[in-house]
């Protein structure tokens, strides 16, 4: 019987408790409180500063002298423990970071206090969140239990029609199989219409693994994934991959033709409906952005739609450019101009309302569109306010009009 | 264990719910961070809650963040066990990190009413209630040994302390 990819890198059976060393260590503004339990341990150096990956991206600049003490901790704590891999204010969101920086690599090792963590699986990486004690832990001893996950296998066939993306096909898998369906498992995405998914919409699917619970989700490396890392990595690696004869829990099969654009409704993100059930509904803020959908393939096709067109005026329009690289790209073709001109609110790289710690909080009784990966009640703001979840597409169209609207009426 | 009155929530109790974003970086004290939990989804619980009592709540209980402040703040509110249908992988990892011990049965929660005593044995791997005793599996050693030194960071003190330890109790 062979063996899944999270067997080998973990190189046990699935079930098995293992003690194992991580490659990368990732921790963002929690680095701070993180800090904090580390002092508690009673040592004065981590064990691997070349380890760490610190960025601060979740409420940036900082909005409050609370925030500024928290930053001004940890660049003294970087400063300290000789930590080069420090990513200040003005890089992006810790994932889309992490990855453009070419630390995400086929077979590495990678955990993060940050349960998106599970993106790196989109460059072939068994990655996966943990908490913040655990951090602690582990910059202090390199070592942390883990338990090898049951994989599920999500066999993805066709090529999208006009008007979805890889954010209706993840939606649509989450509805169906619920939030808690991938608990403690992996996800393998494969089949074969992965070889013309790019890189950046791998990183949707392995991002939203973690809304189905998977404690990773992975791509097995390809062409585009070597040639993005020729350029990129940041040390050697070596590809794993799952044996034809190994084990899996399940195969689930989607076709990704036959798919329509999807909305993930309030306050559950497997509460999925297509969106003909939902057109028509009124909204106040849309957000387009996030570690899910801020890249430039994102924010292109929003201006596609946005072109010479302006939002509804009952709506404000929110574009959060997952990093300053993807940002740039953006503004170098002119997708940056295209959104402003359409009355778009241009915030810099970071995660901002996502988590609804800064920059566009949502009032009582008001209803966001968004791109992220979550709508818990709560979230982004007022506990009575209220959170859909769609395609950048979705939201652009839907700006055109102020309510729900399909976007393929607009492409 | 001592009993406790339980506090009965549906599935998918998530982190934000539990302990909002916008606390987490704000709110450190643990007096402070035990006043606000649940607040999104019970804002009568943590002002009622007493020493000891126990949250019984369905499937994916703390899915979401993976702020452990979501763990943390049951605990310093006083919490003794939260048991549930199933709990999200690092919410469960958390809980243990943090010294907050987590049980999953179905039976029992099926069986457990809201404001009912119920009393949780660890040793004998059993919750005694209303309608009867229900047992659950004990916890692997690994995990055992974080939960008995109190929390992770205990534990890696020891562990730093003694590196003879047993690895795989790590
Ligand atoms: S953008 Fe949102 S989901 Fe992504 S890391 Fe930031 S807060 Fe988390």
């Amino acid at each position: 019987m062979g063996a899944t990819f999270s067997e080998k890198v973990l190189g046990a059976k699935a079930g098995e408790v293992v003690i194992v060393s991580p490659d990368y260590i990732l921790s963002h503004d929690n680095t701070a409180a993180i800090s904090k339990k580390f002092a508690q341990l009673g040592v004065d150096k981590v064990k691997c500063p070349d380890k760490i990956i610190i960025i601060l991206d979740h409420v940036v600049p900082a909005s409050t002298e609370k925030y500024a003490q928290n930053h001004k901790i940890i660049r003294e704590f970087v400063e300290k423990q000789g930590i080069s891999n420090f990513f200040d204010i003005h890089n992006g969101i810790c994932h889309q970071v992490l990855s453009e920086s070419g630390f995400a690599m086929p077979g590495k090792l990678i955990l993060g206090a940050d349960s998106h963590t599970t993106s790196y699986g989109a460059f072939g990486a068994f990655s996966a969140g943990i908490g913040r004690s655990e951090v602690a832990s582990v910059w202090a001893t390199d070592k942390i239990w883990l338990r090898v996950p049951d994989t599920i296998k999500i066999e993805l066939k066709g090529s999208f029609a006009k008007g979805t993306f890889a954010k209706d096909a993840i939606l649509k898998i989450i509805g169906e199989q619920g939030a808690d369906r991938a608990n403690y498992k992996a996800l393998e995405f494969c089949g074969r219409a992965v070889k013309d998914l790019t890189l950046a919409s791998r990183l949707v699917f392995a991002n939203m693994a973690a809304e189905m619970g998977a404690k990773n989700g992975y791509f097995a490396p390809d062409s585009r994934t070597l040639d993005f890392l020729r350029q990129h990595a940041r040390a050697d690696f070596k590809p794993v991959f799952s044996d034809p004869d190994a084990e899996f829990e399940a195969v689930l099969k989607y076709d990704l033709s036959t798919l329509d654009p999807q909305v993930a409704c309030p306050h559950t993100v497997d509460n999925v409906k297509p969106i003909a059930e939902v057109e028509g509904l009124k909204f106040h803020q849309g957000l387009i952005g996030t570690c899910t959908n801020g890249r430039f393939e994102d924010l292109k096709v929003a201006a596609d739609i946005l072109r010479d067109k302006k939002i509804h005026p009952a709506v404000r329009v929110l574009i959060l450019p997952a990093s300053r690289k993807e940002f740039l790209k953006a503004l170098r073709k002119g997708i940056i101009e295209v959104l402003a001109e359409a009355g778009c609110v241009i915030l810099n790289s970071g995660c901002g309302p996502c988590l609804g710690a800064h920059q566009g909080i949502l009032a009582p009784g008001e209803i966001a569109l968004s791109t992220a990966n979550r709508n818990f009640q709560g979230r982004m703001g007022s506990r009575d306010s209220k959170i859909f979840l769609a395609s950048p597409a979705t939201v652009a169209a839907s700006a055109i009009t102020g309510e729900i609207t399909d976007p393929r009426k607009y492409l | 264990m001592n009993k406790g009155k339980v506090w009965k929530y549906g599935d998918n109790v998530n982190t934000d719910v539990i302990f909002p974003g916008k606390y987490t970086y704000v709110l450190m004290e643990p007096e402070e961070m035990a006043k606000h939990a649940l607040e999104n989804l019970d804002p009568g619980f943590a002002a009622q809650v007493k020493a000891g009592d126990i949250i019984v709540a369905g499937r994916n209980f703390g899915c979401g963040s993976s702020r452990e402040q979501a763990a943390s703040c049951l605990k310093y509110a006083g919490v003794q066990v939260v048991i549930a249908v199933s709990f999200a992988r690092i919410f469960f990892r958390n809980a243990i990190n943090q010294g907050l011990p987590v049980i999953q049965s179905e039976k029992a929660v099926r069986n457990i009413s809201a404001g009912e005593e119920v009393e949780v044995d660890f040793e004998k791997g059993q919750i005694k209630a209303e309608k009867g005793t229900f047992k659950f599996p004990a916890l692997p050693d690994s995990v055992l040994s974080i939960l008995k030194a109190g929390g992770l960071i205990e534990h890696t003190k020891l562990f730093i302390r003694n590196v003879d330890i047993d690895d795989t109790s790590f």
